[in-house]
């Protein structure tokens, strides 16, 4: 097993794990990997200990940002997020979902005004961790979290 | 407490003791008809969406304590139809009052005009959210008839999904003890699950049914309210669900003899005119309590009143 994987092994950039596979392509989508420039390998249905199935998301030469650590904790909230330096995983990140989430995600109330008032940022209170669901803090609908679009 | 330069957005942001201190500030404002607390103060009512009674009863309130109100009772009036946003709008409007009064249709319109302006913003309403001013009347009128507001027996009947005004009421009843609530609404139009979950949090007691009988001997009081056509996605379901339920002496009967029913107005034909003079209407005398309600709201952001 380890061997295998080993061939997409990157020297600098990140490694997302544990990510539920619904949510891979998802993670690929977030981190806008479609147009990375650099190794990106996806794998997805691997089997995993800890949740039967997972899938992982190897990015070379990226480091992700708090707001991208952030984004991932909403479709992915068991993901470990581990930043690799010369082939060694030098930090271990565990991603959570912070109690207060801006601009990162939609309100799903079209007549919320974040969704008609130009340059609104939208702001959500997080009221549930597991499953995520938020409060908008403008028109203060609840969305669940299969209501929740990233922006 | 200080209220002053606090906006009045949502219920949700007032504790048990705002609003009791709201409600003590009323009382005293209701024994002085007029008086000049706010004199050379200007209330701004930026109406978006029609309104009779909020708009009124807020600019009567203010002109009741010295004040003078100014603004518009619908936005084709103004420089929105030229395409200035709302944030826009209100940063120009804050140099012109003192205080603002808002209604608008788009939901969270007074949390952003709030987050544009540092003079204070009244909510009177957005789109299907909320009505705070009209919640804080409600409980007032509750406290005023049955001199309290813990251990109650509260029906609200209608249309509990769309209806801001019951939402609010909801959340602010869940401040007091020992409160029971009674949910009768046809299935599509239910109070939300969120609202559900967020009483069953604050360990409120409810029950809900289609059936109007079912629980009204039990009630102290009962909060009517009209189906809304306009917060109807699709005409036909609102021409299937209108007039569902219909209040007229039949109930009589069947009620405690100081039950008091309340409507936020207006009603189209779900309380029957023949109520209007039993003992249990108490709709009118709650639609004039806005105005002592939006005195102490006014005087008390303006810092007018502790």
């Amino acid at each position: 097993m380890k061997k295998e994987l080993k061939v997409s092994a990157i020297r600098e950039g990140t490694v997302i794990d544990h990510i539920p596979t619904k949510s891979t392509f998802e993670v690929v989508d977030i981190l806008d990997l479609r147009h990375h420039d650099n190794i990106v390998s996806i794998a997805t249905n691997l089997p995993s200990k800890k949740d039967k199935k997972k899938g992982i998301v190897k990015v070379g030469g990226k480091f992700l940002t708090k707001e991208e650590v952030n984004k991932i904790a909403l479709v992915a909230s068991n993901a470990t997020v581990n930043i690799i330096k010369d082939y060694e995983v030098r930090q271990k990140i565990n991603v959570n979902v912070p109690d207060f989430i801006e601009k990162i995600i939609k309100c799903s109330n079209p007549n919320c005004v974040t969704n008609i008032e130009k340059n609104t940022m939208t702001k959500f209170y997080v009221l549930n961790k597991e499953p995520v669901k938020v409060r908008c803090h403008y028109c203060e609908r609840d969305m669940p979290s299969e209501d929740i679009k990233l922006k | 407490m200080d209220f002053k330069k606090r906006d009045i957005i949502s219920i949700r942001d007032f504790s048990k003791a705002d609003l009791l201190h709201v409600l003590k500030t009323a009382k005293q404002m209701e024994k002085q008809k007029r008086n000049n607390l706010l004199k050379n103060k200007i209330m701004g009512a930026l109406f978006f969406e029609p309104s009779t009674r909020t708009r009124l009863s807020f600019i009567s309130a203010m002109e009741q304590l010295g004040g003078r109100a100014l603004g518009f009772a619908t936005s084709g009036v103004t420089s929105i139809k030229k395409g200035e946003t709302l944030w826009d709008t209100i940063k120009m409007v804050e140099n012109y009052v003192d205080v603002i009064v808002i209604r608008h249709h788009i939901e969270g319109a007074a949390r952003l005009a709030a987050e544009a302006s540092l003079k204070p913003i009244i909510n009177a309403g957005d789109g299907a959210n909320q009505h705070p001013t009209q919640t804080l009347l409600d409980l007032y009128t509750i406290q005023k008839t049955k001199g309290r507001l813990d251990g109650l027996h509260i029906g609200m009947l209608g249309d509990l999904k769309y209806g801001r005004t019951v939402h609010s009421l909801a959340i602010a009843l869940s401040n007091f003890n020992d409160v029971s609530l009674y949910f009768i609404a046809p299935d599509a139009l239910k109070m939300p699950k969120s609202y559900l979950d967020f009483l069953r949090e604050r360990g409120v007691r409810f029950y809900e049914t289609p059936d109007m009988m079912k629980y009204c001997s039990k009630l102290d009081i009962l909060y009517v309210t009209r189906i809304q056509q306009e917060r109807f996605p699709d005409p036909l379901e609102y021409e299937k669900l209108k007039g569902v339920y219909r209040l007229d002496s039949s109930l009589l009967p069947h009620i405690k003899r100081d039950m008091k029913i309340m409507h936020p107005l207006p009603r189209v034909d779900e309380i029957s005119p023949e109520l209007d003079k039993t003992g249990h209407a108490l709709y009118f005398e709650q639609a004039a309590n806005g105005i002592p309600v939006r005195k102490a709201i006014l005087a008390l952001v303006l810092g007018a009143v502790k």
